[in-house]
């Protein structure tokens, strides 16, 4: 395919095609509605199934019976959707399921908005649902990362039995690119743990979530996150930009790094050394990125659509060794390139101390 | 180029509209008092005509937009100056349709009106190197939809065939073939071709009915 012009949105969802996802359910609602609609165009003329679910909770437990059956599945929403979707996130993790969910959110709390934002941060890395499990999360920062995340996701999920969410915000799920979608034949992974009938062949398959026996949920629970080791260890995927001879280190994902990119150039061109660390992998956190910044920057700028919620993570990654400080816009408004230069000025002139 | 007293702009969601809509309705201010933009657009939540008011504003052209367009109500409501485009002969309007069959339903309220004093255009905005119109067959697809959704009859086509910042003049000369079918298939003249002014000096001369387009700003 050569280039096309999409919003992130469509190029999400032709992606998830490319990736050879064959089965998507979901539910409206404003700013992801587009990915929907465009999987009601298409998966009918490639023999795919688009679903228009009653709920969102009913989205995501198809989700994991296709999983089950071994098949390339997907859901997607927006913040409040992805609330009522948690239950069945947990379970797809307690049934090792692989499974692809997209979150392009929107200002919160409670119904919130329908701008742009990234206050879903903690919910994606932390609490996405009951018990101990973790989702690859994955941010995308422009049309063409919402298409080939979306087609690394669907491989992660597989190669490690869970669930890889693409954390959007409103802005990368409406804005228009070029995009070139990658034209290749799926990658294909052992799944002869699917349920796919035994044929009376062989012993059958149980997938459940349910262990009576507290010593083999411990063994899954330990097995789990043995996984999630190798995970960090070999997954974890950030963008360093300028941060060569940086003293000072942006930290920002999505439509936030762009908006800081714009305010790095003009603070350059001020004689400001000022780089940026962009996690595209928000779990596992690039924390050897922000350890390698904390070596040689006098102090880290976070740069958030939310109240902070990535302030935390880096202070983790580097030990608390900088003064990490925060510009930020919440409830759907974005900061301005001019907002986070002066942040960045400030930082350059009182050495990083938070205001 | 001539244009009616309403210049109405519809096609797929993403086609352009509203950007050609404000280059129109500042074009029209050159040579009419009396101007007025409308976004009619109920569905589209972000990228409105509204994020264009102060320059509409400067340009002393009037912008009639939902008060909810940009904010966080997710609601399809009109304002009831929408009105004033058919009750007023003496408005020059551009009304920016919102995208496919389902953004098109609110313009139905004022078929009858337009129809009736028969003075517009409903201009059809194509653009070959969006997936989901990339060939004329299927852009003529939404624009039935469309034409029954709003119950007005496409009268021309635009071809604004882009790929964003990334356009060369050659992406435009090359899309005059599909914008070609498209007007053969539905048996419709091809009214203009836009691009983003950068653009425009390579291309005078070499296409006719040539629109010059400045960007609305948006997010790097």
């Amino acid at each position: 395919m050569s280039k096309v012009l999409m919003k992130g949105n469509e190029a999400l969802a032709e992606a998830a095609i490319k990736a050879g996802c064959r089965h998507y359910f979901g539910y409206p609602i404003t700013p992801q509605t587009e990915v929907a609609a465009y999987m009601a165009k298409r998966m009918p003329k490639i023999g795919g199934v688009f679903l228009q679910a009653e709920s969102e909770i009913a989205a995501i437990n198809m989700v994991y019976g296709v999983a089950s059956a071994g098949l390339r599945a997907m859901t997607s929403s927006s913040s409040p959707g992805i609330s009522l979707k948690s239950e069945g996130l947990s379970y797809l993790a307690g049934a090792d399921l692989p499974a692809l969910v997209v979150n392009v959110q929107r200002g919160g709390p409670g119904l919130g908005g329908i701008q742009p934002s990234q206050s879903d941060y903690y919910q994606a890395t932390r609490g996405a649902g009951h018990g101990d499990f973790h989702m690859i999360v994955l941010a995308p920062a422009s049309v063409q990362e919402m298409a080939d995340l979306t087609m690394k996701g669907f491989d992660l999920a597989d190669k490690y039995r869970m669930t890889s969410m693409i954390l959007a915000d409103g802005t990368m799920g409406q804005m228009m690119e070029p995009v070139e979608i990658r034209e290749s034949a799926p990658n294909q992974y052992d799944k002869s743990w699917a349920v796919t009938g035994t044929d009376m062949k062989r012993k059958h398959n149980i997938v459940n979530s349910l262990s009576l026996d507290p010593y083999e949920l411990e063994t899954f629970n330990f097995e789990r996150y043995e996984r999630y080791r190798k995970i960090e260890e070999t997954e974890t995927m950030a963008e360093e930009y300028l941060m060569d001879d940086a003293e000072i280190c942006v930290a920002a994902f999505g439509i936030a790094a762009r908006v800081a990119k714009n305010a790095i150039v003009e603070a350059r061109r001020q004689g400001v050394k000022v780089g940026m660390v962009r996690p595209i992998t928000l779990w596992p956190f690039p924390k050897a990125a922000m350890a390698r910044a904390a070596g040689h920057c006098r102090a880290f700028l976070s740069v958030e659509l939310n109240m902070g919620q990535m302030v935390d993570d880096i202070r983790l990654a580097i030990e608390c060794s900088r003064p990490v400080a925060l510009c930020n816009r919440a409830g759907g408004i974005i900061p301005s390139s001019e907002e986070v230069y002066k942040r960045i000025m400030e930082i350059a002139q009182n050495g990083g101390a938070d205001k | 180029m001539q244009f009616k007293r309403i210049t109405l702009l519809s096609g797929h969601y993403g086609s352009g509209k509203t950007n050609i809509a404000v280059n129109l309705a500042r074009r029209l201010r050159a040579s009419n008092e009396n101007v007025a933009i409308a976004d009619i657009d109920i569905v589209n939540p972000y990228f409105r005509t509204k994020d264009s008011q102060a320059e509409l504003e400067k340009a002393g052209i009037r912008l009639i937009s939902s008060p909810y367009a940009g904010s966080n109500v997710d609601l399809p409501a009109l304002p009831d100056e929408v009105y004033s485009i058919t009750d007023d002969r003496s408005v020059t309007a551009v009304v920016d349709v919102g995208g496919d069959d389902r953004g098109a339903l609110a313009l139905g309220r004022w078929r009858d009106a337009i129809l009736q004093e028969g003075d517009y255009e409903m201009l059809f905005v194509i653009n070959c190197f969006r997936p989901l119109t990339a060939t004329p067959e299927d852009a003529v697809e939404v624009m039935r939809e469309i034409e029954i959704a709003s119950g007005i009859p496409f009268t021309a086509v635009v071809n604004n065939s882009n790929l964003g910042d990334e356009t060369t003049a050659r992406d435009v000369l090359e899309s005059g073939a599909y914008a070609a079918n498209v007007c053969a298939i539905s048996a419709l003249p091809l009214k203009m071709t836009t691009v983003r002014e950068e653009l425009y000096p390579w291309l005078e001369g070499e296409i006719g009915n040539l629109f010059p387009l400045r960007l609305q700003e948006k997010i790097r």
